[in-house]
């Protein structure tokens, strides 16, 4: 009987995950439903650029996973993680952040290159690390992808008052007894383990398109943080399947088809938005 | 009842002396203001009781279970957050309609809260930051500068609805301001701040300080007349607790 199941089983899911365009879809979709509470808060809260940061750091992190060879994600997870807390109590010391970003963003992109020029005997496509390769992820890349976006939305549902409360005023924040700095840095784990899954789906160049468009899309129709979130949830998932679709179709590269899809439901929702809520905010 | 208990409060910002052995009792149901020059530090004084800020020396001592509530000072809600007042109210914690209805009312801003807080009118957006510092029946209300912003009209009314708490829930109120001749007229006790306690006590005593004259003039002195002669009855306050700066001003 045991070996009746066992045989029933792994035929059909698993044979499911064995295309290589259902693992994208899959993984896609992940990393959209992950991206989307926390692209409203880097919305929220305007740190695109420090998004930008955190991705840009993780191609350091890439480089140096392949020179000690640990395993990608770790590496990269680890230095976006070590790149935003710099940020953040940088930030908080008084240094203009453009500036701070601004130095450690592209400095960490730079050495992130040049280091990688270093490995040698390591076949290395640089440009599955900066735009995404997400036609090969693999069934242990879609583990990796699915168990890091359940612990980011675990994590925003588990600080979701706190956080919201710190976004709209620190002060109110601490009064109801909440440490606002307590909460940006979980925010800041979540960034960073969002940035560290998404490498491979869309690249870490691409990686805060995937935050913010269809966080910014879902805005144009919200009418409370909550439905934003999962509007940006929606919109982003629906942008892996179109974006991975047109890629199938015309044979352009996914991770950028996946964010054209996105601005063009940005386009599209804000459009819809102007014609028919027209007191949507 | 005493609610705070602060004493010899220090603290720097970076090289910068904010607050210089600061003392301040706050007692249960009174008003008390602290008016000060931009950068004496009275918005540091208020984030520190709290809890926004770590004082480098001296305590502050809360009354066992006393709940505050807060209005900031500035409060700037992205465009980008979807909020309606209502959501807002329920932050951080989940508050049901009719709980919400009731604090509105008591402000006067019922009606609002289906309104995204992005378009109310400044005097609404004080009005709900207010219900919403009340919604948990505080002991102590905070409010740092409330009337920012506001018109002359519109910060009389904010001033009233403040009394108005007051008067029907007995709580007590620690407020900056700026609007020296309402502070005088709505305060029980003024303190005045430039980085230490320059003087404190009642409106009258503050108003005639020689150290609270050589921060503000005595440009406000027509309104204080004014207000004396209106209110005369008012002043149960003995001075008794007049200011600590070593001068004795007494009635006259």
């Amino acid at each position: 009987m045991t070996t009746h199941m066992t045989v029933a089983t792994t035929t059909d899911p698993i044979d499911m995950f064995d295309d290589f365009l259902i693992r994208a879809l899959f993984a896609g979709v992940g990393v959209a439903l992950a991206a989307a509470p926390l692209g409203c808060f880097v919305v929220w809260r305007r740190m695109a650029y420090f998004g930008d940061a955190t991705a840009h750091a993780a191609i350091l992190g890439v480089a140096l996973s392949l020179g000690f060879g640990v395993s990608i994600f770790l590496g990269a997870l680890a230095v976006a993680l070590a790149m935003a807390l710099t940020v953040s109590n940088l930030s908080e010391r008084g240094y203009g952040v453009d500036t701070i970003l601004g130095v450690l963003a592209h400095s960490a992109l730079a050495f992130g290159l040049v280091a990688v020029s270093f490995l040698q005997g390591v076949r290395l496509d640089l440009n599955s690390y900066l735009f995404g390769d997400i036609l090969a992820v693999s069934k242990s890349d879609l583990v990796v992808i699915w168990s890091g976006a359940a612990l980011v939305i675990g994590l925003m549902i588990w600080r979701w008052q706190a956080l919201l409360t710190s976004t709209v005023n620190r002060g109110l924040a601490y009064a109801s007894g909440i440490n606002p700095k307590r909460e940006q840095q979980l925010m800041t784990l979540g960034l960073a383990i969002v940035v560290a899954v998404a490498i491979k789906v869309v690249g870490a160049l691409l990686i805060v398109a995937m935050l913010i468009i269809p966080a910014a899309a879902a805005r144009a129709v919200a009418r409370s943080p909550e439905a934003m979130a999962f509007g940006a949830a929606g919109i982003g998932a629906l942008a892996a399947v179109g974006g991975l679709g047109l890629s199938y179709q015309m044979d352009t590269p996914a991770g950028p088809s996946i964010v054209c899809a996105a601005s063009v439901l940005f386009l599209a929702f804000n459009l819809v938005a102007r014609v028919v809520l027209k007191d949507a905010r | 009842m005493r609610l705070v208990t602060i004493n010899g409060l220090s603290v720097k910002h970076g090289n910068h002396q904010a607050l210089a052995n600061v003392g301040l009792t706050v007692d249960k149901g009174e008003i008390v203001t602290i008016v000060g020059p931009n950068g004496s530090g009275k918005s540091t004084l208020l984030r520190c009781i709290i809890g926004a800020m770590t004082p480098d020396s001296g305590t502050i001592l809360k009354a066992a279970g006393m709940r505050i509530g807060y209005v900031p000072q500035k409060l700037a809600i992205d465009a980008t957050m979807p909020l309606t007042a209502a959501r807002f109210l329920s932050l951080p914690k989940r508050r049901d309609a009719a709980h919400i209805n009731e604090a509105l009312q008591q402000v006067g801003a019922d009606g609002l809260q289906d309104r995204p807080m992005a378009g109310l009118s400044g005097g609404q957006f004080q009005r709900v930051l207010l219900a919403r510092a009340l919604m948990d029946k505080p002991d102590l209300l905070i409010l740092d500068e409330p009337t920012t912003g506001l018109d002359q009209p519109g910060s009389a009314d904010l001033y009233t609805q403040i009394e108005h708490v007051r008067r029907d829930t007995g709580a007590a109120i620690l407020m900056v301001s700026h609007e020296l001749h309402v502070v005088m007229s709505a305060s029980d006790r003024v303190v005045c701040l430039n980085g230490h306690v320059c003087c404190h006590g009642t409106p009258e005593i503050v108003a005639s300080a020689p150290e609270y004259r050589a921060l503000f003039g005595t440009g406000t002195h027509g309104a204080l007349a004014l207000y004396r002669h209106e209110h005369d009855h008012h002043h149960h306050h003995d001075h008794d607790d007049a200011h600590d700066c070593g001068h004795d001003h007494g009635s006259h």
